[in-house]
């Protein structure tokens, strides 16, 4: 690739999961059938470090046993306590440790108590870092974040925490607030191939018909080339047609993404991180409708927005209908009474 | 726009160097016999503008435009607000010269044309674009050369048919100037005639009386004989005065580009490298070896040099050799054959962008040698070289 900076690989277990249909979870490792020629193929936890081993990458994921957050049942307890076991045969594999950095995954479905257990025993195991897999999965927003607090709250301080999948940049900076240092997301160049820009506001479709005639940038506060350049009426009849409107629009949202990420870690280390909070809030939602999921997240984080949030009373659903907060989880596992 | 013939290739050919120089004050100068890179809504297929900065240069900045695939566009009136196709393309150097068909996304459909105007098949469809609906495309667009809405026939159209598109081009031609703001001063006269050579004569004579500033020689590549093509070019080239431009459109391959450049011609416009992109292939023959066996007197006749080669055969799985080693692009100063093989393996993006570039790098350089080939009163020998190595190449892989 001739890429010289960082790098991260994945297990290759999430992207077997469109084909799990196909496939056969066992202690051993995946099963699955090969969507090139049918044969059968195994991916066990020693396989994947190996080829992980092999591309050398920075930054290496364990082979965890990954399932839907839309699922329950036993089978979520099955996967944690397998994922457990599996990092231990991922840990013995690896053969380049002073050189590639093995993270563990926390998985345990949208239950805390599995939650709880499984962070324990990947902080047992020392890692250099650890994700918070499982979520990005159609869970809903409110039990989506008090994962991520659950988990960033009982994972060392000292060590990067990564929420896998993640995101909407609405949720990285939920995230962020939470405690949570990295993310990956095929959002960004995905949307930008259906024709949509990401900009403060939130999102800008441009394939709209209104976009035909807007002679401005896809958005006047970026300094991308593409904004520099281009005005949304051109990009119109570019996107979803040619290869330079998904190139074009891909490279603006992912200039996007880095402006975010550029700004979310200035304002924490210039100690303005709730200030950069509520200005992103107030673009997003000049309304003040702010999601009732956000708000609750920003309360456990510690962050005021309640002046970019509307009159609560029309907003949020009855009392009693509202999940209970949750209680913070202590570093050593401790809830208090 | 002024154009000036700098050298003629001695002994009776017509081969020449020119001198193209467009925009007031300090303009630039392109040196011809030069390639127009072929465009999709005004910008290369793959190549992004940071990477077009760093194509060779100022042979790069000559770039075909359609005004026909913007009819799904812009409005005519957005367009102009914007302030016309350079400051919407982001490239305000760059030397735009508008034609209506090309050989992608904007098919002549010489059935459909009718006398009010020329039909043309696009992926929103057929469309039916009149000289004034051209002219008007045109005076938002402000090219900075256009040619005239013509009549493009295929080779095997009646005797009828084809004195009617002479005549209708000639019409439209004189349409499009008696509509334009500068009255065809940047206007190129675009020549038809099918495979009679009377008709091409006839057309050729035509255009030159009238004030245009270059000669756009169309409906070739377009299923004519090989054999009758060379002679119907050079039919046209006699017609026409030397001081001026001529340009011949779809004629792309490296031996057709030699053929026109022998029979005269100045300007290219072509698809081949798009075409070689999306095949997966990637030019590598030398340019700079016949060049240097020339001047040495050598000619090494063992072949063993191949034209391109296709990138997603298997043999390229492991080859991390470059495509080619001499090549100064940002494709072969970064990646391996092998990288580009995977990439078009997992079909990413990526593949086409490097190709592209690669492949527009190789071929301006052609063109480069093809210039001083001229220069030095070596262009018949260099392509004699040239067709020889290559045919040399085909049958020694047919055997």
């Amino acid at each position: 690739m001739n890429w010289k900076r960082a790098l991260l690989t994945d297990s290759g277990g999430f992207q077997m999961s469109p084909l799990l249909h196909l496939a056969d979870i066992t202690e051993e490792g995946v099963t699955f059938q090969s969507p090139v020629d049918g044969k059968p193929m195994l991916l066990t936890p020693e396989e994947s470090i190996h080829i992980q081993n092999n591309i050398g990458a920075d930054i290496i994921m364990a082979l965890d046993d990954v399932v839907k957050t839309t699922i329950t049942g036993p089978r979520i307890e099955e996967a944690m306590y397998r994922t457990l076991r599996w990092i231990d045969r991922c840990i013995a594999a690896h053969k380049k440790p002073d050189v590639q950095n093995l993270f563990g995954i926390v998985q345990g479905g949208l239950d805390p108590v599995l939650r709880d257990i499984c962070v324990k025993g990947l902080v047992e195991r020392n890692l250099p870092g650890y994700a918070i897999g499982g979520l990005a999965g159609g869970e809903d927003k409110d039990s989506f974040w008090r994962v991520v607090a659950q988990c960033t709250a009982g994972l060392p301080e000292n060590k990067p925490r990564y929420v896998m999948g993640v995101g909407y940049p609405l949720d990285i900076v939920v995230c962020s607030a939470l405690g949570a240092d990295m993310y990956d997301c095929v959002y960004p160049t995905r949307t930008a191939r259906f024709g949509t820009a990401l900009v403060p506001e939130g999102v800008l479709k441009l394939k709209q018909n209104a976009m035909a005639t807007d002679e401005r940038p896809i958005d006047p506060t970026c300094s991308c080339m593409v904004c520099k350049k281009y005005t949304r009426a051109y990009l119109h009849c570019l996107v979803t047609k040619d290869a330079m409107g998904s190139q074009l629009l891909s490279y603006h949202n992912l200039s996007f993404m880095m402006r975010l990420s550029r700004d979310l870690h200035m304002s924490i280390l210039e100690g303005r991180f709730p200030e950069f909070v509520r200005g992103f809030l107030r673009v997003q939602f000049p309304k003040g409708d702010v999601p009732q999921w956000v708000r609750n997240a920003m309360e456990v984080a510690g962050i005021d927005i309640s002046e970019c949030c509307a009159s609560t009373k029309c907003l949020t659903p009855s009392i009693d209908e509202q999940p209970p907060l949750p209680i913070p989880v202590e570093a050593n596992g401790g809830v208090p009474n | 726009m002024r154009f000036a013939v700098t050298k003629v290739c001695g002994g009776g050919g017509k081969a020449r160097v020119g001198a193209l120089h467009i925009g007031g004050g300090g303009g630039i100068a392109i040196e011809t016999p030069a390639l127009l890179l072929s465009t999709r809504k005004g910008l290369p297929s793959f190549v992004s503008c940071d990477h077009l900065a760093s194509l060779p240069l100022p042979d790069s900045l000559l770039l075909h435009v359609c005004p026909t695939h913007f009819m799904e566009g812009p409005p005519l009136k957005t367009i102009s607000n914007i302030g016309g196709l350079h400051h919407m393309l982001g490239l305000p150097d760059h030397i735009l010269v508008a034609a209506a068909g090309d050989s992608i996304e904007s098919l002549p459909s010489s059935e459909a044309t009718n006398k009010f105007g020329a039909s043309f098949d696009t992926p929103s469809g057929r469309r039916l674009v009149k000289p004034s609906d051209y002219m008007e495309l045109v005076s938002c667009m402000k090219p900075n050369l256009w040619a005239s809405l013509a009549d493009e026939v295929p080779a095997w159209v009646t005797d009828k048919r084809n004195k009617i598109s002479v005549d209708r081009t000639l019409r439209w031609l004189d349409a499009c100037i008696a509509l334009d703001a500068d009255s065809g001063t940047n206007g190129f006269g675009v020549i038809v005639g099918g495979s009679s050579v009377e008709q091409r004569r006839l057309c050729a004579t035509e255009v030159s009386k009238r004030n245009v500033s270059g000669f756009w020689i169309g409906g070739f590549g377009l299923g004519e004989n090989i054999e009758e093509r060379c002679s119907l070019l050079n039919a046209v080239t006699d017609c026409l005065p030397p001081e001026k431009p001529r340009l011949v459109s779809r004629l792309g391959l490296p031996e057709e580009v030699l053929e026109g450049v022998a029979a005269g011609i100045d300007l290219f416009d072509s698809t081949y490298i798009y075409q070689l992109t999306m095949g997966g292939f990637a030019l590598i023959f030398p340019i700079d070896m016949v060049e240097r066996e020339i001047q040495n007197g050598t000619f090494n006749n063992d072949g063993g040099d191949s034209t391109k080669i296709n990138l997603r055969a298997s043999t390229y799985r492991k080859d991390t050799s470059r495509l080619v080693d001499s090549c100064n692009c940002f494709t072969c100063q970064n990646h391996t054959r092998a990288y580009l093989n995977h990439l078009l393996n997992v079909h990413e993006m990526l593949a086409q962008i490097l190709l592209e570039i690669h492949n527009t790098h190789h071929y301006l350089h052609f063109f480069r040698s093809i210039r001083e080939a001229i220069k030095v009163g070596k262009f018949d020998l260099f392509r004699q070289q040239f067709v020889k190595k290559r045919r040399a190449n085909i049958t020694a892989a047919v055997l």
